[in-house]
C-alpha cells in the first residue's frame, strides 16, 4: 500500500507536467522541452520568496505559476513565435537550449545538492488509517494536483473558451478569419503550460527538495508518459500520467529493478500495438 | 556521379590538417574530437539527408563502447576485433530500435528515441558488465591488428584517424549513392518517393542502422582511445551534445559535422574548469543557431562561395 501511495504522488507529477506538455503541444505542435527547467523553476520561485520574502507555501502557490508563466510568454513572444515557419523540429531544440542554459545558471549559483523547503503547517502530520500511515502532505498533492488536472480538463473539453482552443488546433487560419486572435491565444496557452508546470515544482518542493537538476530526468519519463497517452491528448495524459505512476510504484514492491525501466517497457509495447498512444488521434 | 572538384579540394585540405594536427596539438584531444567528429557525420546521415531528428544517439555510442571495452578487457579480444565487436552491437541496436521507431515522424520520432535511449541507459545503470556508476576502467589498447602498439600516442592517432576517414567516406559514398537520392527524395516528399515504388521504410530503416553502426564505430574507438566506457555516453545529454555539433557545423552538410565536433570539443576543453559553464555555453549556442545561424558554421562558408560543402 505504502508503494502505490509513493506510485500515486509520482503520478500526480507526470499528470500535471504531461497534461502541460499536451496542452502545449496541441495549440503549438511543439514539445517543450524546457518543461522540466520551467518545473524547477517554479520550485525555486517558491524558495526565494521564502527567503527573501518572507513569503510562505500558499502565497507561492499562486505567485510561482505566476511568475514562470510570465517567464514563459516572454519566451513565446521573443523567440519561439520566429519559429512557427519552420519544421517543428526547431522549436523542440530552441527549448531544449532553453532548458540547458536554465539548468546551467541555476547549478553553477546553487550547486547540485538540494536546498530544503518546508511542510506549511497546516499540512502537516497525518492519518494512520490501520493499515498504513498517510501523511497530509501527500494526501494534498494528489487530491490537489487530481482537481488541478480536472479543472483544466473541463475548461478546455467543456468551455466556450476550450472549443476556441480545440478549434484553433484543428485549424488556425480559420479560427483566425473568426475574428479570434489565435496568435495571443497561442501566447497565452504556451503561458499557461508552463504555469502547470511550475505549480507542479511548487507541490514537488516539500517533498523532494529544491534541486537545480530536479525536471533534467523527470522530464524523459514524461515525455515517454505522453509518448503513451497520446500526443496531445489531454484525458488521455492524466489518466496515463496517474495510471503509470501506480504502475512504477507496484513494479518497485514486487521487482525493484525495472522500476526505473517499466514506464519504457510499456512505452516500447504501447507503440507496437497502438503507434499513436493510448488515446491518440490516428494520423 | 563524379566527386565536384571544390568538394575534393575541401576533402584534401580536411585530410592534409588531420595528417598535420598531432605535431602541433595535443593528440589526446585530437583522438576525442576524431571520434566525436565520426559521431556527428553519422548523426547528420540521418537528419541531413532523411529529415529524422534522433534524440538518442547517445545509445549508439555508449553501447558500442561498453561492448569494446568488455570485449578487449575481459575477454582479451585485439583491439581491432574489440572495436568490430562493439559496432556490431550498436548495428544490432540500431535495428531493433529503428524498427520500432522509424513509422514514426518529426516530433514523435525525436520522443520516441529519446524514450528508448533512456531505457538502455537505465539498463547500463544496473547491469553488472557495465560496472555502474564506474564503468568499464582501464581498457587494455593493446596491439592493433598484430603490428601497431596502440600504446604509442601517434600510432594510435593514425589508427583513429584511419577509422574516422573510412566512417566519413562511407557516409560521403552513402549520401551520394542512387540510395541517397532516394533518400533525400523521401526526405523532401514521403508519399510521393511512395507512389513511385519505393518502400519509404526500408530506405529509413537502413539508414538508421547505417547511421548507428558509424555511430557505434565512434563509440567503440573511442573506449579503446580512452581505456574507458561510462555512463556519460548513454546519458540522454550525449544525444543533445551530438545535435549540437550537427547543427552548429551545418545540417545536411558533408563537412559541417566535422568542424561542429571540433569545435564543440575545443570549446568543453577551454571551458572544463568552469563546470556549469558548459551547459550554459552549449545552451547559448543552441538558442543562436536556431534563431540566426541555421545554417550553421560551413552551411554558411558554402553559401557565401556559392559551392556545397
Amino acid at each position: 500500500m505504502g508503494q502505490l501511495l509513493i506510485g500515486l504522488i509520482n503520478g500526480a507529477f507526470y499528470a500535471m507536467l504531461s497534461l502541460g506538455l499536451a496542452v502545449i503541444f496541441g495549440l503549438l505542435n511543439i514539445i517543450n522541452f524546457a518543461h522540466g527547467a520551467q518545473y524547477m523553476l517554479g520550485a525555486f520561485v517558491a524558495y526565494f520568496a521564502l527567503q527573501w520574502a518572507g513569503l510562505g507555501y500558499w502565497g507561492s502557490l499562486l505567485l510561482a505559476p505566476i511568475a514562470v508563466g510570465l517567464f514563459g510568454i516572454v519566451l513565446e513572444r521573443a523567440m519561439l513565435k520566429r519559429l512557427y515557419h519552420l519544421d517543428h523540429l526547431y522549436g523542440l531544440l530552441l527549448t531544449f537550449g532553453i532548458a540547458l542554459i536554465v539548468q546551467g545558471v541555476f547549478r553553477h549559483e546553487y550547486g547540485s545538492s538540494g536546498l530544503p523547503y518546508g511542510i506549511p503547517s497546516q499540512l502537516s502530520g497525518g492519518y494512520n488509517l490501520g493499515f498504513m500511515f498517510l501523511p497530509t502532505y501527500r494526501a494534498w498533492v494528489i487530491v490537489f494536483s487530481l482537481a488541478v488536472c480536472l479543472a483544466t480538463w473541463y475548461v478546455i473539453e467543456r468551455t466556450r473558451l476550450g472549443s476556441y482552443l480545440r478549434a484553433a488546433t484543428e485549424n488556425p487560419a480559420l479560427v483566425q478569419a473568426f475574428g479570434i486572435n489565435v496568435p495571443r491565444m497561442i501566447t497565452l496557452t504556451y503561458g499557461f503550460g508552463v504555469a502547470l508546470a511550475a505549480l507542479a515544482g511548487v507541490l514537488a518542493a516539500p517533498i523532494y527538495q529544491v534541486n537545480p537538476l530536479m525536471g533534467a530526468d523527470l522530464i524523459i519519463v514524461v515525455f515517454a508518459v505522453v509518448v503513451i497517452g497520446g500526443l496531445g491528448s489531454i484525458m488521455g495524459s492524466i489518466v496515463t500520467g496517474f495510471a503509470l505512476g501506480v504502475v512504477e510504484g507496484f513494479t518497485k514492491f514486487f521487482y525493484p529493478e525495472a522500476s526505473n525501466t517499466v514506464i519504457f517497457v510499456s512505452m516500447a509495447v504501447v507503440l507496437l500495438f497502438r503507434p499513436s498512444g493510448l488515446f491518440g488521434r490516428v494520423t | 556521379m563524379s566527386t565536384p572538384v571544390h568538394q575534393l579540394v575541401a576533402f584534401g585540405v580536411m585530410v592534409a590538417v588531420l595528417v598535420l594536427a598531432p605535431f602541433f596539438v595535443y593528440p589526446v584531444f585530437l583522438m576525442k574530437a576524431l571520434c566525436f567528429a565520426l559521431f556527428a557525420c553519422a548523426f547528420n546521415l540521418l537528419i541531413g539527408y532523411v529529415g529524422l531528428l534522433s534524440f538518442g544517439h547517445a545509445v549508439f555510442l555508449g553501447g558500442a563502447g561498453y561492448g569494446s571495452a568488455h570485449a578487449a578487457k575481459v575477454w582479451g579480444f585485439s583491439p581491432e576485433a574489440a572495436i568490430l565487436f562493439g559496432t556490431l552491437v550498436a548495428a544490432a541496436l540500431g535495428v531493433v530500435i529503428g524498427a520500432l521507431t522509424i513509422r514514426s515522424r518529426g516530433i514523435y520520432f525525436a520522443n520516441i528515441t529519446l524514450a528508448f535511449a533512456q531505457m538502455v541507459y537505465f539498463f547500463a545503470v544496473q547491469a553488472k558488465f557495465t560496472g555502474g556508476e564506474d564503468g568499464i576502467q582501464s581498457v587494455p589498447r593493446g596491439v592493433f591488428l598484430g603490428v601497431l602498439d596502440l600504446r604509442r600516442p601517434l600510432t594510435m592517432y593514425f589508427v583513429v584517424l584511419a577509422i574516422f576517414l573510412l566512417g566519413f567516406l562511407i557516409v560521403y559514398r552513402a549520401i551520394h549513392s542512387p540510395f541517397g537520392q532516394v533518400l533525400k527524395a523521401i526526405r523532401e516528399n514521403e508519399p510521393r518517393a511512395t507512389s513511385l515504388g519505393y518502400r519509404a521504410e526500408h530506405y529509413k530503416l537502413i539508414a538508421f542502422a547505417l547511421s548507428a553502426t558509424l555511430s557505434g564505430l565512434a563509440g567503440a574507438t573511442k573506449a579503446i582511445v580512452f581505456q574507458l566506457a561510462s555512463l556519460t555516453d548513454v546519458h540522454w545529454t550525449m544525444s543533445g551534445e551530438v545535435v549540437l555539433m550537427t547543427l552548429l557545423g551545418g545540417l545536411g552538410t558533408v563537412f559541417g559535422p566535422v568542424v561542429g565536433a571540433f569545435i564543440m570539443i575545443g570549446l568543453e576543453n577551454y571551458l572544463a574548469t568552469l563546470g556549469a559553464w558548459v551547459t550554459i555555453v552549449q545552451g547559448v549556442i543552441f538558442v543562436v543557431c536556431v534563431l540566426i545561424f541555421r545554417r550553421g558554421v560551413v552551411g554558411e562558408l558554402g553559401r557565401l562561395l556559392r559551392r556545397p560543402l
